[in-house]
């Protein structure tokens, strides 16, 4: 996934099945990963390692702040940002 | 704080989880740090553990994201220690490896160049009977992980010396870190209370008289711990528990310390807590 263009759904539906793996359970894209209790905030490490290898990103220290990962519509948004920066 | 701290110079002994998080809290604030492990496979991958845990601390906001980090160098051998200021020994928790490791390095650096133990438990008197100089070591037992965790607990041991003292005030300054000095003994304030409260969860989930989730709710819900005691078990990691455990047995002579079947079965299995995946709880994976 790490050539060609990656959309939005793409994305959405990679965490999604990533998230609920980890949870056990299906995961509501809306929920706060970090106030739902299903994850210590620990996790973020992981969800940044995670996104890095699936989408070939680098994830800056500059974007290294929680409120990035706390959603799947953050995290998509910033896939798609630091794939656009990157980018052609 | 952005400036780097020309003037201190750490090595560490010892690359497992303890060693590489404080080399990550030290870099992390600027200073430069010789991280040391006789295992090769040990010190290689110390530079990206010390990486992934520096983007850790910068993701919770605890460490500046701007600035230079202090460099790093990793190595298997502490030859060159004599440019350093303060050498920090965090290697396993034995008795007999620790006087051997702060033996050779105390021979190895100059006089007055700060010792400190990273032990969870073992006296630093103890310990001190090892170096050339016992006036130059304490003990400063830092948490897991210490670049979230900003209290540390400073063992003066009774040989420990005022400049000593002085000179770990100062690197813990420069670390922004917070100390709290106590006096010495068997598993010091901490370990001498928690490490026997890990082993008595233990054997209550042994006894079937609760779960490991039950356990720590309680301890979260009632008491207002942030973590229940196995939570933080599986966080220090449960070789190292029993390690501790063992230290304590040996010193104080009471049984309530001798670490319970539940604990060494899980070590015995390699379930060795969150560094491993797995322990009272699963862990989705390590940062490791």
């Amino acid at each position: 996934m790490s050539t060609s263009t990656v959309t939005a759904t793409a994305v959405h539906e990679n965490l999604l099945e990533f998230l609920s793996k980890r949870a056990k359970s299906p995961w509501d894209p809306e929920q706060d990963l970090f106030a739902s209790g299903s994850f210590s905030s620990l996790f973020a490490l992981e969800l940044v390692m995670h996104l890095e290898s699936a989408f070939g990103i680098a994830i800056e220290a500059e974007d290294l702040r929680l409120e990035h990962f706390r959603t799947v519509g953050a995290m998509t948004e910033l896939v798609l940002r630091i794939r656009g920066r990157g980018g052609e | 704080m952005t400036n780097p701290q020309p003037q201190h110079r750490l090595a560490i002994l010892g690359a497992g989880v303890m060693g590489t998080a404080i080399a990550t809290l030290a870099v992390g604030r600027g200073l430069p740090v010789t991280l040391v492990d006789t295992d090769p496979a040990a010190a290689d991958r110390a530079g990206e553990s010390v990486r992934q845990q520096l983007r850790l601390a910068q993701l919770m906001g605890k460490l500046p994201r701007g600035g230079t980090p202090g460099e790093l160098t990793t190595g298997t051998s502490a030859a060159d220690l004599a440019d350093v200021t303060a050498v920090v020994e965090a290697v396993t928790e034995r008795a007999e490896l620790k006087a051997k490791v702060l033996a050779e390095v105390s021979a190895a650096v100059a006089p007055g160049t700060l010792l400190v133990t990273n032990t969870s438990a073992i006296p630093v008197d103890e310990l001190a009977d090892a170096t050339a100089r016992p006036a130059d070591l304490l003990g400063i037992h830092f948490m897991n992980p210490p670049y979230l965790i900003r209290t540390v607990e400073v063992i003066r041991g009774p040989r420990t010396g005022e400049a000593a003292l002085a000179a770990a005030t100062e690197l813990l300054t420069a670390l922004e870190m917070t100390a709290v000095v106590v006096g010495d003994g068997p598993g010091f304030v901490i370990n001498r209370i928690l490490q026997r409260m890990i082993n008595e969860a233990a054997r209550i989930v042994e006894d079937g008289l609760a779960t490991p989730a039950q356990v720590d709710e309680l301890f979260r819900g009632c008491l207002g711990h942030q973590t229940g005691p196995l939570a933080t078990a599986d966080l220090i990691g449960l070789d190292n528990v029993v390690d501790s455990l063992r230290v304590l047995h040996e010193r104080t002579g009471d049984d309530g310390y001798e670490p319970c079947a539940a604990l060494t079965a899980k070590v015995a299995a390699g379930e060795h807590g969150r560094k491993t995946g797995q322990g009272f709880f699963e862990h989705g994976g390590t940062t490791r």
